[in-house]
Order: structure tokens, then sequence, then C-alpha cells
């Protein structure tokens, strides 16, 4: 219509108005004050109910909290584990439980440093340098040279530009991941990640899609959907990071993440890589660097290596290393890192001698390898048990095969196995989970942990004692109960 | 609050603002109390006021003078010069007129880019000019005097070098309250036994066979030492307070957090699930506002009532200096049955006649305090945090917690250094050491304070408190202080 009427329009318009009836006239203007009215009239917003205040006080004295904590009973499984096998002494190549001293295969002490006099020697040297306490953050005069000396020494071990270091292990991958990963950035991760790796993901409010364990098919899937979501929202993609959230040696499964195919298809999608190498540093590798050396992958390539101190180095705390770009973000920005107080020195001197010395004898890592194989080949033909975890890892997880339908039943059945093995002189450990927040709960399992200074015929003899062990529980309770399953069924 | 035996010094912000820059009479309250021949203590008696109400807020004093006109103005001009020069500089280096001294990330062409621009504005243009103030390593024991190790930049904080030179400065910047950092004569000895006996680490967890016997008597000494039922100890502070907050609170419960609280507070918070509401620092008339509304009118929403809220404070602000008014947190936390949840990491060891924390400076019993949790880095020279509280929560601790599960346990000599340390504080051994440091902390501090207000510095915190802020305000002269500090 044109925005200006031609005059003869206007005359016709004019014309109609004069020659209209009044009841029409009187109508029209009758609506349109009434939208008027309409247009200018205050929404509906329903009144906002107050409350007086002796409803208030009512409402207080009425409301009834839940207990702080819930009741957990004395005899709860853990709690009696806990003080049952309370440890006299260091936890060695034998720990002493309850005045019997049992060849331990139950703690993640790889490389054998605890009791190495040589690591001692030094922590006493740096007590009576330092002190104990660092008594600040780093940012505070709680940088000591001991730590630099650290993190130069890991930085060159791993062939990185730098490393940076935590006062806890389970602190360092949470902190790390939020570090990087915001709101609005994707992370893959394997569903077999450990707990702190999971908890970091959550505290970085990311969006976290799930690929089933090792499964690189389902990954690729993953990744393919997402690059159609990026195709339909270019803007979005472009300030959109993703992620893959991986372990070496998984800590609940005892397998090797598939490295190589990884790196294809991180090439090919452009997502960067966290690694947590706590299970595998020390362990997989000629010289101990972890499951790149063992997979030839050069270590340019993953933009972080993430592990912890407190497996094969014996001592306590983590280490994040890469390019100095990627690293020195977290010395800001890194919440674990800023807001906590350093690691105490002798600490840091001890991770620091267990360093040398494994960087000084490869042999050890050889011994590791050998005997996990040895474990590995002695424990495969158990009845009843199926055996989780590569050959080459020093953690292997030893599950029912025949699973009850209660999961308090297996565990009680694995308690019993310890029970019996640890008065038998080997102490063993089934692996503890939080039930309800794990994101995919593994099954319970007894998690044995291969140590390089157990000779063959203590490993013989160990095993000799788990599988007689298994034998005679299990068979015990195929016999008592008609089988786990099912009298869990008949109870239910 | 006038009694008419002159000014008793309440702890409102109204009360404090001495802007004409005449140094504060700092012994007011108390001379004038002195003077009409009654003892402070017993102001609130003669008064008919109850005796407890009384006497803690009369030795409650606590100021955040404001900043004078002049200054905050200079300083605002300061960083936005600052600003200014970092975006014309950052100009130049992209257009390559500049040599780009930062890192960049190689091989990564087609990678979306791994921080934003904005991000690192702060550290490239600001931060970095002056960050030599901070991070600065030493070489010695964090102890009285420390050895600085000298470092020298030669392009402007981009890099440094050590020149190799130790310079021996005294140590405002550690939190060493009792000075057991430097332990030789005291624990060096008991520390080195279980070293040899220990060794340094544990690779275990709690429930992994992880938990020694040494854990164990630390666990009884730290509920003993605070007059609780029982305590949980883990290897890292920051750590108590994420990990063990998620077992605690969940969905459908209500976090009330102080707007000052530490990192940790803030991120076991987030961890939980629950909502989150933040009330003004120390302020009980919001807090009791938020809760009022709270449990009157339930979830958002759903209108549901709340599962358990729990109000989170700190003994001592780190970064302010102020004391939590823990009297009235307890009765308000009482009136609406709410949980408390005392975070002491300043102030275990460090306040209170026996080194127990604000509830013995306050006078309070122990058992009101629902989740008492402290760290051992400040006053006890070693490192690590506790939970302690009543036996049914402590045992859910251990079975639930993440750290007890999933992460090695304390360190054998760190332990050792906690209990040697916890005992001479208690007066088990060496009890004159032990008193007597908790006396001369407390003498320095307000010696230390006094000092400053006399000079003319602006301070904030509570008299009482050994975390002191010196306000500088502009970015330049924290550089200038720093560095002519060190190097005298």
């Amino acid at each position: 219509m044109a925005i200006i009427p031609a005059t003869w329009d206007m005359y016709d318009l004019i014309q109609g108005f004069l020659q209209a009836p009044a009841y029409h006239l009187i109508f029209e203007a009758l609506l349109m004050v009434l939208i008027a009215k309409l247009f200018f009239s205050k929404s509906y917003k329903p009144e906002k109910i107050r409350l007086s205040e002796k409803e208030k006080e009512v409402l207080v004295k009425e409301w009834k909290p839940e207990p702080l904590a819930p009741d957990v009973p004395d005899d709860h499984p853990a709690l009696q584990a806990m003080e049952k096998y309370c440890v006299d002494g260091a936890v060695g190549k034998t720990v002493n439980i309850n005045g019997k001293d049992c060849i331990n295969m139950a703690t993640l002490d790889f490389l054998g440093f605890i009791g190495n006099k040589e690591i001692e020697e030094e922590a006493i040297k740096a007590l009576n340098k330092y002190g104990v306490g660092s008594c600040g953050p780093r940012g505070f005069y709680g940088t000591m040279d001991v730590h630099l000396d650290l993190e130069d020494r890991l930085a060159q071990f791993m062939q990185t530009e730098e490393a940076i270091l935590y006062s806890y292990g389970f602190v360092t991958i949470a902190s790390a991941i939020p570090a990087y990963s915001k709101r609005g950035d994707i992370l893959f991760a394997d569903e077999g990640i450990g707990f702190a790796a999971q908890k970091g993901c959550v505290a970085s409010r990311s969006t976290v899609k799930w690929f089933r364990h090792n499964d690189m098919e389902h990954l690729e899937e993953l990744l393919k959907e997402q690059e159609v979501e990026d195709k339909k929202n270019p803007k979005k993609a472009k300030v959109t990071r993703k992620f893959f959230v991986i372990e070496g040696i998984y800590a609940n499964y005892g397998d090797i993440c598939p490295l190589p195919a990884i790196m294809e298809l991180k090439r090919k999608y452009k997502v960067r890589i966290f690694l947590e190498e706590s299970m595998s540093f020390g362990v997989l590798g000629a010289t101990g660097r972890g499951v790149t050396e063992h997979f030839g992958v050069s270590i340019d390539d993953v933009e972080m290596v993430v592990a912890s101190l407190e497996n094969s180095m014996a001592s306590i705390g983590g280490f994040c290393c890469g390019t100095k770009f990627i690293i020195d973000h977290q010395r800001l920005s890194g919440m674990g890192y800023c807001f906590s107080a350093s690691q105490p020195p002798m600490v840091a001197v001890a991770a620091s001698k267990a360093m040398e010395l494994m960087q000084n004898n490869p042999v050890m890592l050889v011994k590791l390898r050998e005997n996990c194989e040895r474990v590995h080949k002695a424990i495969k033909d158990i009845e009843g048990v199926e055996v989780r975890g590569s050959p080459l890892s020093p953690v292997i997880h030893l599950q029912l095969s025949e699973p009850a339908a209660d999961r308090d039943l297996d565990m009680k059945t694995l308690l019993m196995v310890q029970d019996k093995a640890i008065s038998q002189g080997v102490a063993i450990t089934p692996a503890r989970y939080l039930d309800n927040e794990e994101h995919l709960l593994p099954q319970p399992s007894i998690r044995l942990s291969v140590s390089s200074q157990l000779s063959e015929e203590e490993i013989d003899k160990s095993m000799d004692i788990i599988k007689a062990v298994f034998r005679s529980v299990l068979s015990g309770n195929t016999a008592g109960h008609g089988g786990g399953g099912d009298s869990a069924e008949a109870h239910s | 609050m006038a009694t008419g035996r002159g000014e008793t010094r309440t702890s409102t912000v109204e009360n404090t603002k001495m802007s004409n820059g005449q140094p504060r009479n700092y012994t007011n309250g108390h001379k004038n109390g002195h003077t009409n021949g009654y003892k402070n203590g017993t102001n609130g008696k003669t008064n008919g006021k109850s005796e407890k109400g009384g006497r803690w807020q009369d030795d409650f004093e606590e100021y955040f003078e404001e900043t004078p006109y002049h200054i905050a103005i200079l300083t605002y001009l300061g960083y936005a010069l600052m600003v200014f020069i970092g975006h014309v500089r950052d100009f130049l280096r992209y257009y390559g007129i500049e040599q780009d001294k930062s890192c960049t990330e190689s091989n990564q062409e087609d990678y979306v880019p791994l921080y934003q621009n904005w991000e690192s504005f702060y550290t490239r243009n600001v931060y970095r000019r002056i960050r030599d103030c901070w991070n600065i390593p030493i070489a010695s024991c964090a102890g009285s005097h420390i050895d600085v190790q000298e470092r020298v930049t030669h392009d402007h904080g981009w890099n440094f070098e050590m020149t190799g030179k130790t310079l021996k400065v005294m140590n405002f910047g550690s939190y060493n309250y009792l000075g057991f950092a430097e332990n030789k004569e005291l624990c060096g000895r008991d520390v080195q036994r279980v070293t040899e006996k220990y060794g340094v680490g544990t690779c275990a967890s709690r429930q992994e066979l992880g938990y020694l016997d040494i854990h164990r008597e630390l666990d009884s000494l730290v509920a003993d030492f605070l007059g609780t039922e029982a305590a949980i100890t883990v290897p890292m502070g920051f750590a108590t307070n994420s990990m063990n907050m998620p077992a605690l609170v969940s969905k459908g419960c209500l976090i009330l957090s102080d707007e000052l609280n530490h990192a940790s507070l803030i991120l076991g918070s987030r961890l939980t699930g629950a909502l989150i509401r933040v009330y003004k620092h120390n302020d009980m008339k919001d807090l009791e506002h938020k809760l009022r509304d709270a449990v009157c009118e339930g979830q958002p929403r759903t209108h549901r009532p709340w599962k358990k809220i729990l109000i989170v404070v700190e003994g001592v602000y780190s970064m302010e200096g102020s004391l939590a008014r823990l009297p009235e947190i307890v009765s308000l936390k009482k009136k609406y049955k709410a949980y408390l949840y005392l975070d002491e990491a300043h102030s275990v060891g460090a306040m209170g006649p026996h080194g127990r924390g604000v509830v013995d400076h306050f006078g309070l019993d122990p058992h009101d305090v629902d989740i008492m949790m402290g760290t051992f880095t400040k006053s006890f020279g070693a490192c690590g945090g506790y939970i302690a509280g009543s036996k049914r929560l402590i045992r859910h601790l251990r079975a639930n917690s993440h750290s007890a599960i999933y992460s090695c346990s304390m360190s054998p000599p760190v332990t050792q250094q906690i209990i040697s340390t916890m005992s001479c504080i208690m007066g088990r051994t060496n009890p004159q050491e032990g008193r007597r440091r908790i006396q001369q902390l407390k003498w320095n501090t307000r010696y230390f304070r006094k000092g400053l207000h006399e000079r003319g510095f602006i301070i904030y915190g509570n008299k009482d408190s050994p975390v002191v802020p010196l306000l500088i305000y502009m970015p330049s002269k924290i550089a200038l202080f720093s560095r002519e500090c060190v190097l005298m």
C-alpha cells in the first residue's frame, strides 16, 4: 500500500467519513477507546503472598531438618576393615597387620620405594634444613628451592618445557581440568576414569560426553555427532574447546588406553588431550615416562600429562607437565595450586630422590614388568574368578565371574577372601568406591598391586595362597548358600 | 552502647571512620574501663546485662577504615592507565611492531584457541609488570627469618634469572603463627624417628590398608584438643573442604555462605550440588533475614521444605583479618535449626587462651558447632586438615568421605609433627613452651597492630587477629613496597 495515498483516494476517504451513519461512527469511537484502555492498563500480576510474623514463627518452629549425618552402623564393612587392619609400621614390601607380617600386594608402591634408606636419609636432611611444613601457598613465600628443583627435574625427565607441582594427588587432576575447560566447552571422557577426574569434570561445569570404556568406535560416533552440531552453528563452534580425558592405565580396570588411535582422532577432529598417568608414570615405557613412551608417541602431541606422585614415587603430591603455554596458565588459575599451601619440602625431596633412583636404575622397571607378567600367568586359572587387567599393568582386578544380584553380597565374599588371605600372610584389599557417586560403578573386585621388589618365590607363594583362599571361600559359598545369586533373589 | 563508663567500642563499621587522619586511640575502651575502677569484664554485670553477652562484645574490635578519596581516585587512574597502555601494547604486538615475548601454542593452527584474549590480558599487561612481588623462592625453613633467593629480570617481568645471591630477611609473609616451622629442638627428633620407621609416603588410601596406627593416634589427639567427640584428618587442607562437604550436604539442601569465604569452601559448596546463597560479610541481620526466608518459603519454585541448611563461616578471614561473630551465629543457628560449618584454618592454634581457636576465644561450647574444620598448615608447621564433630558425623565421614576412599593417607612424618606440636600446645609435653608461644603471639599481634596504627597505616581486621592486611592500594606502590622491604 502506498505510503502517501494519492489525493484522489484521500478525497474518497473524507467523503466516506462524512457520509457514514452516526451509529457506525460512535461504535468505532468506542472501540478505539477500549483499545487505548487495554493498551495502557497494567498487566495482571498475582499478589505476592506475604506471611505474617506469627505465621513465620510457626513455620520456623515446625520445620524439622534431616540429621546432619546419616546413622552409619558400627559394623559398616569399611569401618570394620579399617579398624581391623590398622597397620603398625611402614607399608613397604611387608606390612605388619595385628602382629602378623604379610606380603604387601595391596598398596600402590610399584617400585618399592617405601622403606628405601637413601630416600629416608635425604628426607631427614631436608627436615633438618627446612622443618616439616612450608607454611604458605606458592605465592606467599611457600616456594622453596626444592620445589623448583623437583619441577625442573620432572620437566626434564618427561621431556616437556615445564611442570607444575601440587601438594596432593587427588586435587591435581581435579584442579587442572577446570583451569582450562569452562562452561560451554566439551569434555569427551572415558567412562572408566577415576573419581578424581570425574570430580574435575563436574567442577569445570563443561558438557561431559561419556564414551564407553576404551571403545574408539563409540568415541568416533560422538565426535561425528559433535561435528554435525558444529556445522549447524559455526559461530559457537569457533569458541567451543574440546578435550579428551583419558588415563594411561585405568585404575578401575587395569587396562591401557589405545593412545595411537586416540591421537588419530585428535588430529582429525582437533581435540586436545588431558592424559592422566597416575598408574602408568614410573611403570610403562623403557625409562618409566609412561604411556607415551610405551607407544612411541611424541609427548609434544599430548597437551598435558597429569600424574600423581603417590604411587610409583612413594611420596605425596602430583604434577602436570606440558608446554609453557599450557602449564603457566595453572599458576594463576589452578585452584589447588594458588589457594593451598605448597608441598612439605621433605616430601618434595623424597620424590626428587625417588626419581633419581628410578632414572639411575631402569632395571627396576624391567623387574616390575617381569613381576606383572608372572602374577598374570599365575593368577589366570582360578575357578569363579575373572582377571581384568593388561599383562603390563601392575594393577590387576580379580572379579567374581558370576556376580550376585546384590553388590553387598559380593563385597562380603571379597572381604572374606581378604580376611583369610591376611591370616595366611598375604595382604590384599578389595577396591573401594563411593557407590552412589561414581559415574559407572565397576564390579566389586580385589585389586592386586604388584611391586618390583617382590622376588619370584614371594610371588609364587602369594599367588598360591590367594588361589587357595578363593577356592575355599567360593566353594564354601556355593555349599552354604546354594549359589550367591540364588540366595539374593530368594531374599529380595 | 554507651554505658556511661566511657566509650565501649562496638564492632559495627559505622563507629570506625577515622578519615581525619588521626591515629586512633587504641586503648580507649580499656583505659576508661580501668580508670573508673571497674575492670572491663564486669561492665555488663553492673549494668544488668548478661555477663556473657557483655563480655565478648566489649572485647570485639574490628575496623575497616574507609579509603581516602584522593587515594581511591589515583588508584583507579593508575589501573586505567595500565589497561590503556596494555591495549596499545597488545595492538603493537599483534601487528608485529613490538616483539611478542609471551609464549604461543605451536602446531595448533586449526584448533579453537585455548585462552580467550581478554582472559590473559590482565596477566600479560598488569600482573606481569609487578610479578616479582609474588612466588618469591626461599632457600630455608619458613621461620622467623628466611633466605630469599634473589631474582632479576632483564625484560620487565617476562623471564626471571636467579643471581645466586640470597638475602636474609625477617619473615612477615609465611603463616607461621606459633613458630613451629622451626622445630629442630622440639619435634625434630620425633619426626626423624618416624621417618625412619614408616618412610615418607603410604601409597594407599585409608580404607585400602593405608590406615596406620599413627593416624589413629592423631585423630584421637585432635578430638581431645578441640573438645569434640571425634575427628578425622586429611592430608591437604584445601582438599578437606572440597572433598568432605559433598558427603554432608547434597541437592535439596541450602548453603548460606559468607561473602568472603575461601576458594576451597566455594569449590566444596559447588561440588555438593546444593543451592548456595551468599550473605554480606559478618552481617548478622542479613544472615537472619536469609535464614528466615529460607525456612518459611522452602525450596524455590516447588516450595518443598529444605532438607538441611548449612551456614558456612570462617574463624579468621585470611584476607580481611576479621573474626566471625560466632556467639551470634550460634544463637541464630539454634533458633533456626541450621547446621554450622566452621573453617578454622587461620584461627586454630592462634586464637583463644589455650590456642583452641575462635570457639575458645569466645568461650563457647565446642558441641554447639556441628562441624569444626581446620588446617594444620598455619599454627602447627605441618600440612593437612581435620574435621571434628560428633561421633556420628565422623563415623559417616570415615565411611563415605572421598579422601578416605580415593586418595592416599597422611604422610607419617607430617603426622608426627602435628602430634608433637599439638601435644606441646595442649601442655602435655613442654607445657611452658606451649603457653609461652600462645601468649607471645597475642602480645606480638596487639603490639604490631598498634605500631602500624600509630605510624598512620590503614589496616583492616580484628585487633586480635594475627592476619594483618595493610592497605597499599596502588599497583606501583605495591611493587615499590615489596622490593624495598625485601632489599632492606
